[in-house]
């Protein structure tokens, strides 16, 4: 009897283990199978004129503008997010203690971190497109300074919350012993507090980088996409990612190629962004132990 | 505290100090200022999505009334839209992702905090967070191209010929002729096709395994070791352990993952956007092409004029409500947890 439920349990547990490591088998599958199709696709596709060449000649052209443009409205984006990510993340941290506006907004941080990307756009698209319509008598309308915002709206909630974590772990001690000598709060932030936690936000910035280079949605009805190499923010500009979801659409497989290729370059960019975002932290961490 | 200190000084040495401190106050107030309207940015850019969705959603909003809600009916060129289509796209797609991520992200939690040994757990959780990393625009694309025609070779015939009525081998299985009603979930107009919902919500399933696995494996951690190991000393298994200690004592943080994926899954865009065929037609197939929410915007807004951008400016509010509700749900949950801990 008790022989049985022994051997009963030991089945279910012996069963629920094979199961765990097969579920662990499965997710490491895809994750194998998707880099796998990504790199060999993609070196196959590698090209030298997809450096050079813009997308306005097609089959013989490249994602050189796209490139381009792609890291124009990055660097617009994190331009315009962390400044306002590292002072929201900061009064957080620092100002809102006694507040109940401290909290709320934390937790509302926590929600647009995951909230749509599409729908951010379309925001972005009333709030900075459609005004500048009116503005300009329809010349203007997507413009790489609309993309850069929707990016840097996407970009926001990561700084935010990175700020105020680090800024959270500084000890307190130090806070103490910086009023303690007369130093007023707002030279305590700036040049003990956010220097502290200094790698920290680097690793937020560099981490809310890697995930606004992936985002098409957002771009989609903000900066549209271009055929032709811009450099001016108040023209229609391309990105890497929008010029693979229109090449993937593409009937010509030649085309889908070159979405391959890209494909290819933007993973090991955003891979490669957020390996060096998580050395810089785990190198940060051992320091400060 | 200045007083004891300035009682020595001279008179000018005093109104030096006192300037400075004004100054000093003063400038912690703008500084301070300054920071709290940068926060205030992030409630706003809330509202602001919503407000500006409904704002400009109010034509579509008005002219179809409750029935946008509840109409399947999208024509462009009859100017007629509801949202029912693509509502049932959007949370059919998210279902099967739950339903199908949820058994997986357990077991890895499962596998990364009791079974595996200790060298083996960073660079296996390493792993699966890198799935996390990758752009949904490089998971749309390795649907379309390598994971739509697998499908549509592998586990569709399967699906059809056990489940439809209409099976590509052309025997009507047992279950399909004893069961009412079951035939109407499998059925395909193109059964070689490998698009579908069905498809959509396995890519989003792969999509979301990381965030739910990750939120459990960190609230598995959280479980004191002396319950475990209690657990242990009087004969339990690793299993018992896990399903009687550690899913009890952390229930409601688990429920909170599983919604914060849920959240992921119905405002996903560019993994869904090849993957469901855009069609307009109702359908409870699972295996039949559809549309969600947020391909639909992303299909129709670049073209979209008058009442059609209206519409999809209501169903982006409709998105962005839902989610709000379920990531709000999800943070509720966690932040209880947090709570719990003391933290």
């Amino acid at each position: 009897m008790s022989a049985s439920l022994y051997t009963k349990r030991r089945i279910k547990n012996i069963l629920a283990m094979t199961l765990s490591i097969a579920a662990t088998g499965v997710g490491l599958l895809f994750l194998a199978w998707i880099l796998w199709e990504t790199l060999s696709q993609g070196i196959a596709a590698l090209r030298p004129q997809l450096f050079t060449k813009i997308t306005a000649y097609r089959e013989e052209g490249g994602l050189a503008n796209a490139m381009v443009g792609s890291l124009i409205l990055n660097v617009l984006g994190i331009l315009i997010a962390t400044p306002i990510g590292v002072a929201a993340g900061t009064w957080l941290a620092e100002y809102s203690r006694r507040s109940r506006l401290g909290p709320t907004i934390r937790f509302l941080n926590d929600i647009l971190l995951s909230a749509p990307s599409i729908v951010l756009g379309l925001f972005v698209y009333t709030i900075v497109v459609l005004p500048s319509q009116y503005l300009t008598h329809g010349e203007v309308t997507f413009s790489g300074l609309a993309g850069g915002v929707a990016l840097a709206l996407i970009a926001l909630p990561v700084i935010v919350r990175t700020t105020d974590e680090m800024l959270r772990l500084v000890p307190g001690t130090l806070r103490e012993a910086a009023l303690s000598l007369g130093v007023p709060q707002w030279k305590l932030t700036t040049q003990i507090l956010i220097r502290a936690a200094r790698s920290g936000i680097v690793t937020g910035v560099l981490l809310a980088l890697a995930r606004i280079s992936g985002e098409t949605a957002p771009l989609l009805f903000t900066a549209f996409g271009n055929n032709f190499m811009t450099f001016n923010p108040l023209d229609k500009m391309p990105s890497l990612p929008q010029v693979i979801y229109e090449y993937t659409k593409d009937p010509s497989p030649d085309i889908n190629t070159l979405a391959w290729a890209g494909a290819f370059v933007l993973t090991m960019f955003v891979l490669a962004l957020s390996l060096i975002a998580r050395l810089i932290f785990s190198r940060s961490k051992v320091s400060h132990d | 505290m200045h007083a004891t200190a300035s009682n020595a000084m001279t008179a000018p040495d005093r109104s030096v100090e006192a300037a400075r401190n004004a100054r000093d106050s003063r400038n912690d107030r703008v500084f301070g200022a300054v920071l709290k309207v940068c926060a205030l940015l992030v409630l706003l850019s809330l509202v602001g999505a919503a407000g500006s969705t409904l704002w400009l959603g109010q034509d579509a909003f008005r002219t179809f009334g409750w029935g946008f809600l509840t109409s399947a009916a999208w024509d462009p060129s009859n100017d007629q839209y509801g949202a029912l289509v693509p509502i049932m796209g959007t949370v059919g797609t998210a279902l099967i992702a739950l339903v199908v991520a949820v058994p997986i992200s357990f077991g890895i939690a499962l596998f990364l905090t009791e079974i595996a040994p200790q060298w083996l757990r960073g660079p296996v959780a390493s792993a699966i967070e890198l799935l996390a990393g990758i752009p949904s625009i490089i998971y749309g694309m390795w649907g379309l191209f390598i994971f739509a025609p697998f499908v549509a070779e592998h586990i569709k015939p399967w699906l059809m010929n056990n489940f439809s009525a209409d099976p590509p081998d052309g025997k009507v299985s047992w279950l399909v002729q004893h069961v009412p009603g079951i035939a109407k979930f499998f059925s395909s107009e193109y059964p070689f096709f490998g698009a579908g919902v069905l498809t959509a919500g396995l890519v989003l399933a792969v999509m979301i395994i990381p965030f739910i696995s990750s939120v459990m494996r960190e609230v598995f951690q959280t479980v004191p070791t002396r319950l475990k190991e209690s657990a242990y000393a009087l004969g339990s298994s690793t299993w018992e352990v896990v399903w009687d200690i550690v899913v009890p004592y952390t229930r409601t943080a688990v429920i909170g993952g599983v919604f914060l994926g849920l959240g992921r899954a119905l405002g996903e865009t560019m993994a869904v956007a090849f993957m469901l065929g855009n069609t307009f037609k109702f359908s409870l197939s699972f295996l039949e092409t559809g549309s969600s929410i947020a391909s639909t915007i992303a299909n129709q807004f670049g073209e979209a004029q008058g009442l059609q951008r209206s519409s999809l400016m209501a169903l982006a509010f409709l998105l962005f409500v839902v989610t709000f509700i379920v990531l709000l749900i999800a943070r509720l949950m966690l932040r209880r947890l947090a709570t719990k801990e003391g933290r």
